[in-house]
């Protein structure tokens, strides 16, 4: 059954504004398109900045990656603003369900000591790790050219944030601030964090965004979170009666496997675009991919005796494939 | 079983600090001075970040929470208003000028101000203001998107919409608020947080915003004071966040002070010309009108600023340089701007008309002391110009401030009948200046004013020539549609007969 309601129609004379007309064609566009494409001033810029006088305001030539049009490199979620809040805000009501339920039934303290301690040691430092990434993801976002490719950034940094948000959470829950010290003890000095750290570190000096954006989401986050959250969290302390936490965990489980949707999307657009920019693709990420395995290995020693090799190692092949996908010649 | 952990209870301020400043560390591996390669070079001298106060305590969660409210509410309504033909609601479409200055000159604003912030998120050595910054710049993008998406709707009816991405970078009068915007994104941190954060969103907000989104409720347009209300608790965050930026930066050391009174010289006197634009905006285009713009200005201006710069003076911060001018040109501004507009109106991407003789009754009891004196004649002869068939334009070159980027069509101080002009002269070459505000701000940074780019001389210049059908081209404006005057405008007749298909049989 279908039921009609008459309106008053008016025949519309434009469909679309001019710069969507050209790129997608004379038809209405999605709020994705008019929010996203050509939004950025492209010509007459009028200052050079005063901080780098070498550079223009808005400069794709900051990149070692070159695109013709960098609004190619399109985010595959078509986040905007509202989608993204409205997602997000989704997600952040199941972390407030998961978070009162462990409390109401005092899931923390039920947690065997040592499995609790090792939640802590794992999950706390990571909180500075998820901060280095939003510092990197604002670089990205600050610097980058294009609002397709540095919108989505930005919300990447307000989600880095909000995952460094969520694991002091989950540290004042199980150890109060005492394990927030500790945790950032470890994070400066625990020798089996320290190549992490200095990674992390590393990165925040990089100012070619499209690196930035390569070591930080591709291939730290690529390698971390699925080690960290899937293996060890969900996987590993899980089984040994940690639940709990990986409730507490969701939020960047399904982050990641959203997220990764996008950076490969970038990554497969990008590489396709020249040889060239391929070529410096893989040289990033054989670069960046050695050291983060290296910085992983201790820390995930720190939680598991055996295995220690092999599961990272098969994680990394995973990454490895993943990326051969993109059409980035490893 | 663990014994449960001793927590002590903690309070917002210090749950806040754990959750925001805790998170970052001394770094060992990298010196600060490269992670913040720019937090020392405007010489504004920081010796202790944990003395910044949050202006606002907002973790993510909270965040994505509430805008996402907002964001349900916001598009719920302009999707009503797409689906019931709620263009046809307001007061009339000479209302829609107003919004087409918005969208070619102020949008473009909030995305770069998305980006300055996102800078500054990044750039600032302190973590507390880092939060802020990031917060406003995902706001700053929420904001030019939700303007688009309101005035989508009449852009698929009515002309001078269209091509506001091309315009945004190539029409003359658009370049006011990008070269207000490209000087703020070119200077340092600090000087962008003065800049936008304070002399922008806390000095500036209510003689912009208010009186655009006030304007588009007085006449009827739910789409755009939808986006205004849906703005509202983002621009409350942004103006808390501009004072305590000063603030801090006064607070810690006093060889900061004159460096920020110098910076508020220069950023209330560029901000005061962008809203040149507002001026003409309240007093000439809007149908239902809000209150002139002397009026807004004394309490905006006069008496919110005259409080902020009381406050202010604790610190040996005296109010702008500009003041007193700027309190003078009030009564002046929007009828010489607005003059300026309509006898250039071949080549604005919306509709000036001559005001009627209602609208002119009310402009001479708003400016008792300058409308009949000065202005009410140029508009009566202008009228008898139109009435005999041959309407006033003027393609003549306008000179234009190598500053502001506004057309040096304002009057000398303490004298309404001379126009006001300054030159200066920088490695041979001579540059042209509205007033002695923007001469001074020249003079400042020669080096960076140099290189403004002006669109009146690119008129002139090479592949243009001074050919005007190939310059409307270039700035993709439909000529006899997007300009001119309202009267005989496709948007007046077609506003009209839509009217009546939806009240009438």
């Amino acid at each position: 059954m279908q039921i009609d309601l008459r309106t008053v129609s008016i025949e519309p004379v434009r469909k679309t504004f001019d710069h969507l007309a050209r790129r997608f064609g004379d038809k209405p566009a999605s709020r994705y398109q008019e929010g996203s494409y050509d939004i950025q001033a492209a010509e007459n810029l009028h200052y050079r900045p005063t901080w780098d006088p070498d550079q223009e305001l808005y400069d794709p030539n900051l990149s070692r990656i070159r695109m013709k049009d960098w609004y190619d490199l399109k985010d595959p979620r078509q986040f905007y603003y509202s989608t993204y809040t409205l997602a997000r805000s989704r997600q952040q009501e199941n972390m407030e369900a998961n978070f009162a339920f462990v409390e109401a039934r005092g899931l923390q303290d039920m947690l065997p000591v040592d499995l609790k301690e090792t939640a802590l040691n794992l999950l706390v430092p990571l909180r500075h790790a998820a901060w280095g990434a939003n510092q990197n993801n604002a670089l990205v976002c600050g610097y980058g050219f294009g609002v397709v490719f540095t919108q989505p950034c930005m919300y990447h940094a307000m989600d880095n944030l909000g995952i460094s948000q969520y694991l002091s959470r989950i540290g004042l829950l199980l150890g109060g601030t005492e394990a927030l010290e500790q945790g950032k003890d470890t994070w400066m000095n625990d020798s089996a964090w320290q190549s992490l750290r200095r990674y992390v570190e590393d990165t925040m000096v990089i100012r070619d965004p499209f690196e930035v954006f390569v070591a930080q989401n591709v291939v730290l986050d690529g390698l971390l979170y699925p080690i960290v959250y899937e293996r060890l969290v969900d996987t590993y302390l899980a089984s040994q009666g940690g639940q709990a936490v990986a409730m507490l965990t969701q939020f960047m489980t399904n982050w990641f496997t959203e997220s990764k949707k996008w950076t490969t999307g970038v990554l497969k657009v990008a590489a396709a675009e020249s040889p060239e920019n391929a070529q410096v693709l893989a040289e990033w990420i054989n670069l960046w991919s050695d050291r983060a395995v290296s910085a992983l290995l201790p820390i995930v020693n720190t939680v598991v005796d055996e295995r220690v090799d092999e599961m990272v190692s098969e994680e990394l092949d995973a990454f490895r494939a993943r990326i051969a996908k993109t059409g980035v010649p490893l | 079983m663990d014994t449960p952990v001793n927590k002590k209870k903690l309070s917002l301020k210090e749950k806040y600090s754990y959750l925001t400043r805790d998170l970052a560390w001394e770094p060992s591996y990298q010196s600060k001075e490269d992670l913040f390669p720019y937090a020392t070079y405007e010489g504004i001298k920081v010796h202790d970040w944990e003395k910044w106060e949050d202006p606002f305590r907002l973790t993510m969660d909270a965040y994505w929470k509430y805008q996402a409210e907002k964001e349900r509410k916001f598009y719920a309504i302009i999707d009503a208003f797409a689906q019931n033909n709620g263009h046809l609601k307001i007061t009339d479409a000479r209302y829609l000028s107003a919004l087409k200055i918005f969208l070619q000159a102020i949008s473009p604003g909030e995305y770069a101000a998305h980006k300055g912030f996102a800078r500054a998120g990044r750039e600032f050595p302190g973590v507390g203001p880092q939060v802020a910054c990031q917060m406003q710049a995902i706001d700053e993008i929420r904001h030019a998107q939700t303007q688009i998406h309101a005035m989508s709707n009449y852009n698929k009816f009515y002309s001078g919409f269209h091509a506001f991405a091309d315009q945004r970078d190539r029409i003359w009068y658009t370049s006011v608020a990008r070269s207000f915007f490209d000087d703020a994104m070119s200077a340092g941190p600090f000087e962008f947080m003065i800049a936008i954060g304070f002399s922008f969103e806390y000095v500036l907000t209510n003689l912009l915003f208010v009186p655009f989104m006030s304007g588009a409720a007085y006449n009827g347009d739910m789409s755009t004071v939808t986006f205004g209300f849906s703005a509202q608790s983002d621009e409350a965050r942004h103006m808390t966040l501009g004072l305590e930026c000063i603030k801090f930066m006064l607070e810690q050391d006093p060889a900061n002070v004159p460096i920020v009174q110098k910076w508020i010289d220069k950023w209330f006197w560029r901000g005061f010309r962008v809203l040149g634009l507002v001026s003409t905006m309240m007093d000439y285009m809007l149908p239902k009108r809000v209150m002139s713009w002397r009026e807004a200005w004394n309490i905006y201006g006069e008496e919110n600023g005259g409080a902020l710069f009381n406050d202010l003076a604790r610190y040996g911060i005296r109010p702008p340089k500009g003041w007193a001018d700027a309190g003078e040109a009030v009564d002046h501004m929007s009828h010489q701007f607005m003059l300026a507009l309509y006898q250039w109106n071949f080549g604005t991407a919306f509709h000036t008309w001559i005001p009627s003789d209602e609208d002119m009754e009310w402009l001479s009891k708003k400016y008792p002391d300058t409308f009949d004196k000065y202005y009410r004649p140029r508009w009566e002869h202008i009228k008898k110009m139109d009435e005999a068939g041959t309407p006033f334009n003027n393609f003549g070159l306008a000179k234009l401030c190598q500053t502001c980027q506004l057309p040096t069509v304002f009057t000398e101080p303490g004298d309404p009948s001379t126009l006001c002009h300054r030159e200066t002269e920088y490695k041979g070459e001579t540059y042209q200046f509205c007033s002695d505000h923007c001469c001074d701000i020249f003079n400042e940074e020669p080096e960076k004013y140099i290189q403004a780019w002006l669109p009146m001389p690119a008129l002139f210049q090479d592949p243009l020539n001074g050919d005007l059908e190939a310059w409307m081209k270039w700035v993709s404006l439909e000529n006899g549609s997007d300009n001119g005057d309202y009267q005989g405008s496709h948007d007046q007749t077609s506003f009209q007969k839509w009217r009546a298909m939806t009240t009438s049989n």
